[in-house]
């Protein structure tokens, strides 16, 4: 008895041991490349420095904090993030469900339509802010060159030039990227669905419409919250395509918080108020999160 | 009262059901392939005449430079340390994560639960909150300008997702194949490296692809921590070129079609295997 206890507590040193080895290397990384400058952003966001480690460091207590709160540009920054993230959830994840329901409802023999309508997902946000940059020009650009056409004599439409709409052209743009995100999701939604629930929707008289509209589009129901979650994170930390295509202009009409953290850290050096909006865009981000999750975890529970 | 159905008014509603969502899927078409026409066509043109001929009018004549001019200013260069660096990064990150998730699925000991509810609470921890510090830590180590400042901030960034999903798929391999390699004789190392990791290839390869994908294109941490052009990776190639000929919208329009083509070729030969590897990451976070 004693002796298997022995063998037993053993096991478990052993066990213990090996777990130790297996895990080291991805704890520490994750501790010297996450915790730890998590941590260092709520500490620097206490200094005035231009972040050269030479550079004289000064203590400012929570000024940088106080300056944020009342930054009307970091609010309007953080007002652009939450449009973004409304749009995108109200035009992508519709969008993407009809053309996965269209691909569900019509077969293989669609099969172009999903190889052509997910070509934009293969492309880079670096990319897509380019493309969009010299698509959206009023100078050799695609709209433009389309009014042309249409009304006879040269036209230009200025979409990323003017506020508000330069917003609105930036959101049309993230969602071309990312509905084929959202199509390739629901159509794994849709194949997950069990076929003998067609087959006895089928036998109980429901045509395919039916069936789309009264057995399947409800049986996605947890995939859409896990959508809306992955939307909202993504919209709330969005930066390359921005960065790319108007670098949060014209006159910070598409500033985000991400843009505008990057902006005042690395071409302002302004490194203890860039910190300062790194951990505002944390906190925001985090608690959106959280809210959102228990908003949804309270409804499934009736 | 049942309503009496029509069957030739079904088949007609039905139809002109079809016509509308064929016509809206065209419509569709249009939108997400125009902009890949644009982008091909006005690559083929020279820039003097994008003004006089207007964007709609085929190149006349075609013009073929703007190839081998991006490719001689160095596109090669871009692409081949981009490839050097995110091999490296995926290698070394599919390894540690690997390493990571089999205890997290295999083992129980104390400080399990923990440990796996805070790698998984990383997984949505936005690069920039960390992004001063770690340019800091990347300045103080003297690697500013070096192509190896991404490889931390790589497969860190990348391990709380693939930790997450090989913990589970780890999960999923009958403990009857550990029991009977334990009867043989074989501990938890050898476990791992002849039953475990090779049982879990599926599951690596997914990730591979998707985080291949993400780091392929990864600007933020390149783009702050690399500032010559000698060691820029391609995702940055575009600002460069831009940099230098921003007037010059076919020759971008180039370096884009240039940059795209890789991913394109591989959606191409893959096809159903890259969209699931990049779907990878639809998990809930």
């Amino acid at each position: 008895m004693a002796k298997l206890q022995g063998m037993a507590k053993r096991d478990a040193r052993s066990t213990a041991i090996a777990a130790t080895i297996f895990l080291f290397p991805a704890v520490a990384l994750l501790i010297v490349y996450m915790v730890y400058p998590i941590i260092d952003t709520f500490l620097i966001s206490r200094l005035k420095w231009n972040g050269f480690y030479t550079a004289e460091k000064i203590n400012v207590g929570w000024d940088n904090w106080k300056t944020l709160i009342q930054d009307e540009l970091f609010w309007n920054s953080f007002l652009h993030n939450v449009i973004l993230m409304v749009c995108s959830i109200l035009i992508q994840i519709p969008l993407g469900m009809a053309l996965a329901t269209f691909l569900d409802a019509s077969g293989r023999k669609s099969n172009i339509f999903k190889i052509l309508w997910f070509l934009p997902y293969l492309m880079s946000s670096v990319a897509v802010g380019f493309l969009f940059y010299y698509l959206l020009a009023t100078n050799g650009g695609l709209i433009s060159g389309i009014a042309t056409l249409v009304n006879g004599k040269r036209t230009m439409v200025d979409l990323l030039g003017k506020n508000p709409h330069a917003l609105y052209a930036v959101i049309g743009v993230v969602a071309w990227q990312y509905t084929p995100f959202y199509m390739v999701y629901f159509i794994a939604g849709y194949s997950n669905i069990d076929t003998s629930l067609y087959e006895a929707a089928v036998i109980d008289g429901a045509n395919r419409r039916q069936y789309i509209f009264k057995v399947a589009i409800p049986l996605l129901g947890p995939i859409f919250k896990t959508a809306c979650t992955m939307s909202l994170i993504g919209s709330l930390k969005y930066f390359d395509l921005i960065w790319n295509m108007t670098q949060g202009g014209p006159n910070h009409g598409t500033e985000l918080m991400a843009t505008y953290m990057y902006k005042t850290s690395f071409q302002k050096f302004n490194m203890g108020y860039g910190s300062a909006i790194a951990g505002g865009m944390f906190i925001l981000i985090t608690v959106i999160a959280l809210l959102f999750q228990k908003v949804f975890v309270v409804k499934e529970d009736y | 009262m049942n309503k009496i159905i029509n069957p030739q008014r079904e088949k007609t509603k039905s139809r002109i059901a079809w016509t509308v969502a064929i016509t809206l899927a065209v419509i569709w078409v249009v939108v997400t392939v125009g902009p890949f026409i644009f982008m091909v066509v006005n690559s083929f043109r020279d820039k003097k005449m994008m003004g006089r001929q207007g964007v709609l009018h085929f190149p006349d004549p075609w013009y073929f430079q703007n190839y081998p001019d991006v490719i001689s200013n160095g596109f090669f260069g871009y692409f081949f340390r981009s490839l050097f660096i995110v091999s490296i990064s995926l290698i070394l990150m599919l390894i540690i994560s690997s390493f990571a998730a089999y205890p997290l699925a295999r083992m129980k000991f104390k400080l399990r639960g923990f440990l796996y509810a805070g790698i998984v609470a990383m997984m949505s921890v936005p690069m920039h909150v960390t992004l001063i510090p770690v340019y800091q830590m990347t300045n103080q180590m003297g690697l500013i300008n070096n192509l190896f400042s991404l490889l931390g901030p790589y497969v860190a960034f990348a391990l709380p997702m693939s930790v997450f999903i090989l913990t589970g798929f780890m999960m999923t391999i009958p403990s009857e194949m550990e029991e009977a390699a334990r009867i043989d004789g074989c501990n938890k190392y050898n476990m791992f490296f002849r039953i475990i990791l090779p049982l879990s290839k599926a599951g690596l390869s997914t990730l591979a692809i998707y985080n291949a994908v993400g780091m392929w294109n990864e600007f933020a941490f390149a783009n702050t921590f690399l500032n010559d052009i000698r060691v820029k990776t391609l995702p940055l190639a575009l600002g460069a070129f831009k940099g230098e000929h921003s007037q010059d919208t076919p020759l971008i329009l180039t370096v884009l079609t240039l940059s795209a083509l890789p991913t394109v070729v591989m959606f191409i030969i893959f096809q159903d295997k890259l969209v699931k590897g990049m779907m990878a990451g639809a998990v809930k976070g």
